[in-house]
């Protein structure tokens, strides 16, 4: 393999097509009689709906039918587990309340009927004529006082993630520990909000006398959808085709929460047309998927000399009551220093409220942030530099599973990160630096993510005019994924990048898993160089069996591809272009597929990225503002495909950390549970006036062992630590400890 | 949505006709505030009558003071050069206010009629006063954060969100407006009503009546505006505070305060004025007025923290108005009225 290409900061390839509005999202397709669907939700979050009269609607003008519950299509239960997820129970993903099957309401905003018209402000305006009358029982809204509450014992069913883990003995290593720190983190309930909205446009055909969905869908799942579809309705799998070339965003939704599609399948099928629901902003909600609330208990146990003895993580977080999702708290707790004794707990209630499902860090982002403050503390406590506190306690094997790490470099990240901020020139007093009438302050805190690779196939055509094709179903959220593929597509192939496309997005090709995890680079990646590669062995073959070809004759392995010829590796003259080869054999193109996936190494090593960020925050204390001065980071994620996008995806990442420590939050009302918060201007996000200039460096050390790429995922780490290291930089400044996120001007004013 | 009437106006005279005959009808202008409110289901109206069309789009020198047209929009106000010269507050208010985006649509009549951010106001199936009399209030005893401190009462605690009609309630602007009636004059400060028990009136403008201009009336001192929110730009003020202060010398010979964010109008302290007249300003002083001020405050569950935050602020409003302090960026810009400013490195350490 060359590297020409990977490892360039390549402009996104679907840049142009964004700025110009060419890229077709969800909700743009254009299907040839369309209708349009409005759902309508409830208004409570717990009890039944008595009654729903929908005469007004179905009398409305362009009303085409109103699906309830009452006479909504059937529809079979979400599977247990679909390829390595758990679905169902305590621990699972999703919601397994399927949508319009029941009278029974479990959250405000649940879906309680479909309208549906000719025209979108038809469908919109008869919703609002639905009336429903519900019987009413008092909703369980808080963690504390919830009746059902459980101990799940593994995230998303996966062994090597227990929830409830005692390694060696933290109760009585606690109790003997000389300096010890105990305190409680709570963090608010937050939303994705991506600016794309939910939207899915459903369209039944028979296809040889049987039934022939194609979804058009907001998703960054396609063969989960595509199954989810599949056994919710009835049908092969292969009779359900799911499309979606560009996503305006997830950050863990759209991937695991199906009452949308299903919704508008339901309706498609019930009008005999294609129908679009696009779902409103306040029904994200509702809907969308979200980070529960956590309430986290840190205890911590050190001797004097900042050797931490004994580590206890308890999480209290929540779910609805259909689904198992647990934010999943302990991640760095579990692997992140050298402690001999770590135990952690995670509590699930089950509320009435909406589902919640991953967001961009799940678990590492607030648990992250309770461990990495509590270290803070810790340091405080032993009168120690903070980052200092860490290297006493720097893991040199993974503590919990014993294994080496397949590559760990994040000593120099601290000692990068510390040179950027100006670490060492602060004064480490708290409540001792001043600028004018604010308060400056450093803090710091490590983050990290798990190094996850899954299986994926992909498909590789080089077409007769030299260009070439590679494709796989995955998906394209902004993260520069047609970029990066065709990057490495290109180096493969060993063709100039111009002369590659890469094609995702539609459930017909290759298969590949759902984007998350951070898992996508390091698992498309490799596919889609074996695809590549035997794409170029059938060409090898071709010219080897062609008389008239050079390399007639030519042991394959005496072949080589580079700069778009095969040629002799002993002698790169004799050799010819790819296009020549096939166009003698009168070919239009060779076609190939590969798959890729990890082997034993994932045994042998633990893969983690690692990253060091630094901030600097000024604080007005008289109204309990605070803003972010600087943010520097450095990161050890293995080899950048892309430099470029990579910074993009980092920086989005820490302006998503900026958001969740000092302004994002969701408030749901205490009495009825209806989202109090719902739309863009009273749930913040941050604007660039919160956002500061980040200085972001990375070691781009290849990863030895996670694949030939070298490449770890960078999806989800800039959003860990960003918290923490703005919190502990709150206290630099003031000396007050603020233990609860967002960082809200209240916050400061209370304390 | 439900489905409405829309009607270009092509006349002042017409559009007020056109509503005040029209049950249901309301003015349009911009249709940032109006527009939303529809897509939420919070209004129905049976007609729009757009108004921006009208040739209410002047600013004019008027009796020593200003006068601006109701048409005129937010940004053009905030950078008229008279303006943000001598009536500082305002252009604070304005720049600190929405977006840009918004503030070129807004109109300066729509925004301060612009209604209630109570999240229970927009939200269709929770009780709401102000949205459906009789129905309740929801906000009390619920997530009540950004609800009043000042003349709320059993019906409703909503507060006002607009910045400018705070600068404008320090400044004694007055609204000329053409009802039904006629003409009329309102002082800007008997704009807004209280609650009482019909929260569902924000204003005592009556149906059909058109605000045609704002006046701000001949000022030679001080005037200033600062904002506290949860994020540096782009958001309503929790708490907010327009100062307006004549000299006489060394002494304040007059001072007029009003606060954002506390009350359903823009909260006017006379008890705090009356201390500041005729005083050497001294930040002693000054903390006394701010304890006057919020003296009467009646914080509900989650907004007991605008009383700390609301007497710092005014502190330092007056501080920076009478110069005892620097304001915080150039007086008549959004850097002048931004507590805590924006994030990234401060270009000129102080
Ligand atoms: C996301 C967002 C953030 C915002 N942030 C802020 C903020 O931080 N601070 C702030 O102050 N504002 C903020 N705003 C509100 C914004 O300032 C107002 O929406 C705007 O000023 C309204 O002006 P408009 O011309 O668009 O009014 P419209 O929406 O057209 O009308 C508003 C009301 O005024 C009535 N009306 C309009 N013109 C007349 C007239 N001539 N006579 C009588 N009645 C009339 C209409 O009938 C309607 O009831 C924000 C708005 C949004 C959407």
């Amino acid at each position: 393999m060359t590297t020409q290409a990977t490892g360039k900061p390549l402009d996104r390839v679907d840049g142009r097509l964004k700025v110009t509005g060419a890229a077709r999202f969800t909700a743009e397709w254009d299907v040839p009689n369309l209708a349009y669907g409005a759902v309508v939700s409830s208004a409570i979050a717990h009890g039944a709906v008595r009654s729903l009269d929908v005469s007004a609607a179905r009398k409305a003008p362009g009303v085409l039918a109103v699906l309830t519950y009452e006479n909504a299509p059937r529809l079979q239960p979400i599977p247990e587990k679909i390829g390595e997820t758990q679905f169902r129970g305590e621990g699972g993903i999703t919601e397994t309340l399927q949508p319009l099957q029941t009278a029974a309401i479990e959250y405000a905003g649940q879906p309680l009927a479909v309208v549906v018209a000719d025209t979108h402000e038809r469908a919109r305006y008869a919703a609002t004529l639905v009336r429903v009358a519900y019987e009413e029982r008092p909703p369980q809204l808080a963690m504390a006082a919830a009746r059902r509450k459980t101990l799940p014992e593994m995230f998303l069913g996966n062994n090597k993630e227990k929830l409830q883990v005692t390694v060696g003995e933290p109760k009585s290593a606690l109790a003997a520990a000389p300096v010890k720190v105990e305190q409680v983190y709570e963090s608010a309930i937050t939303h994705h909000n991506p600016i794309e909205q939910l939207a899915t446009i459903a369209r039944w055909e028979k296809r040889g006398g049987a039934d022939f969905l194609t979804l058009y869908d907001t998703t960054r799942g396609l063969e989960v959808l595509q199954e989810v579809m599949a056994t919710s309705l009835g049908l092969p799998k292969e009779s359900v085709h799911v499309i979606c070339p560009f996503i305006g965003g997830a950050f863990g939704a759209k991937g695991w929460l199906y009452a949308p599609p299903l919704l508008t399948a339901m309706a498609a099928r019930a009008v005999g047309r294609p129908v679009k629901i696009e779902w409103r902003r306040q029904d994200m909600f509702a809907v969308a998927g979200q980070r529960a609330a956590t309430r986290q208990t840190l205890a911590l146990g050190a001797t004097r000399d900042g050797n931490i003895t004994a580590l206890q993580h308890n999480t209290q977080t929540h779910s609805s009551l259909s689904s198992g999702f647990t934010e999943p708290c302990a991640r760095l707790t579990r692997m992140l220093y050298a402690v001999p004794n770590i135990g952690f707990v995670h509590q699930l209630s089950h509320l009435h409220l909406p589902s919640p499902c991953p967001m961009r860090g799940p678990g590492e982002t607030v648990g992250g942030w309770a461990l990495e403050c509590a270290i803070d503390e810790l340091a405080t406590e032993l009168n120690l530099d903070p980052v200092e506190l860490r290297l006493r306690n720097y893991a040199e094997k993974n503590p919990e599973t014993g294994k080496p790490w397949s590559s760990k470099n994040l000593r120099q990240c601290y000692a990068r990160g510390k040179a950027l901020i100006g670490w060492d020139a602060r004064n480490p007093q708290p409540r001792s630096m001043r600028e004018g009438t604010q308060l400056i302050g450093y803090g710091m805190a490590t983050t990290m993510y798990p190094a996850g690779r899954r299986e994926a196939q992909a498909r590789a055509t080089i077409f007769a005019d030299g260009r070439a094709l590679v494709q796989s179903a995955t998906h394209e959220l902004g993260n520069g994924a047609y970029t990066i593929f065709r990057q490495i597509s290109a180096d493969a192939l060993s063709l100039p990048v111009e002369r590659v496309r890469f094609e995702l997005g539609d459930s017909a090709l290759p298969s590949a898993p759902t984007t998350g995890g951070s898992t996508t680079t390091a698992t498309v990646g490799p596919a889609a160089q074996a695809a590549a590669r035997a794409a170029l062995e059938a060409l090898k073959n071709l010219a080897i069996s062609d008389p008239a070809s050079p390399l007639s004759g030519a042991a394959p392995t005496a072949i080589e591809a580079r700069e778009g010829r095969l040629a002799l590796k002993a002698n790169p003259a004799r050799g010819e272009e790819y296009g020549a080869i096939l166009r003698r054999a009168k070919l239009p193109s060779v076609v190939a597929t590969g798959g890729a996936k990890p082997g034993e190494e994932k045994e042998k090593y633990s893969f983690y990225s690692f990253g060091a960020v630094f901030a600097q925050v000024r604080v007005d204390e008289a109204s309990g503002s605070i803003r972010v001065a600087r943010l520097c980071a450095v990161y050890d994620v293995g080899r950048l495909m892309n430099p470029k996008t990579a910074h993009s995806q980092i920086i989005g990442g820490m302006a998503m950390g900026v958001g969740a420590t000092l302004m994002e939050a969701t408030h749901y009302d205490p009495r009825n549970g209806r989202a109090v918060v719902r739309n863009l201007a009273d749930y913040h996000v941050p604007s660039c006036a919160d956002t500061p200039d980040m200085q972001v460096e990375w070691l781009n050390i290849p990863d030895p062992h996670i694949s030939e790429l070298g490449a770890r995922g960078i999806g989800e780490i800039g959003c860990v630590g960003t918290p923490a290291a703005i919190t502990n930089a709150v206290f630099h400044a003031t000396g007050q400890r603020l233990r609860s996120l967002p960082l809200t001007p209240d916050k400061l004013m209370r304390a | 949505m439900h489905p409405f009437q829309y009607q270009r106006a092509d006349s002042a005279d017409q559009a007020v006709a056109a509503v005040a005959k029209t049950p249901g009808a309301t003015f349009i202008a911009g249709g940032t505030s109006h527009v939303d409110l529809m897509k939420e289901d919070v209004h129905h109206p049976s007609l729009l009558v757009d108004v921006s069309a009208l040739p209410l789009k002047q600013i004019a020198a008027f009796e020593g003071g200003v006068r601006i047209g109701a048409g005129v929009s937010n940004t053009a106000a905030a950078y008229h050069p008279d303006i943000q010269a001598k009536y500082a507050a305002v252009s604070e208010a304005l720049l600190a206010g929405a977006s840009v985006q918004i503030r070129n649509m807004a109109s300066m009549a729509g925004n301060p009629l612009q209604r209630t951010r109570c999240p229970y106001f927009r939200d269709p199936a929770q009780a709401c006063n102000k949205r459906e009399p009789g129905s309740g209030c929801a906000a009390i005893g619920g997530y009540n954060h950004v609800h009043a401190l000042f003349g709320a009462s059993a019906a409703c605690v909503a507060t006002h969100p607009s910045d400018l009609a705070v600068a404008l309630a320090a400044l004694d602007a007055r609204v000329q407006t053409l009802g039904p009636r006629g003409p009329r004059t309102i002082a800007f400060p008997e704009l807004h009503r209280l609650p009482g028990n019909t929260p569902h009136l924000d204003t005592v403008l009556e149906h059909g009546e058109l605000i045609t201009a704002i006046d701000l009336p001949a000022f030679a001192g001080r005037s200033h505006y600062l904002k506290v929110r949860e994020r540096a730009s782009y958001a309503y003020a929790l708490v907010s505070c327009a100062v307006a202060l004549e000299m006489d010398g060394p002494t304040i010979r007059r001072a007029r305060v009003a606060l954002g964010g506390v009350a359903h109008k823009p909260w006017r302290v006379g008890p705090a004025e009356a201390l500041l007249a005729g005083q050497l300003p001294t930040e002693q002083l000054f903390q006394a007025a701010a304890k006057a001020a919020f003296a009467d405050a009646q914080p509900l569950e989650h907004n007991a923290y605008k009383i700390p935050m609301g007497r710092n602020l005014l502190v330092r409003a007056l501080l920076e108005t009478s110069g005892l302090q620097p304001l915080q960026g150039p007086a008549g810009t959004a850097f002048a009225a931004s507590v805590g400013g924006v994030a990234g490195q401060l270009a000129t350490p102080r």
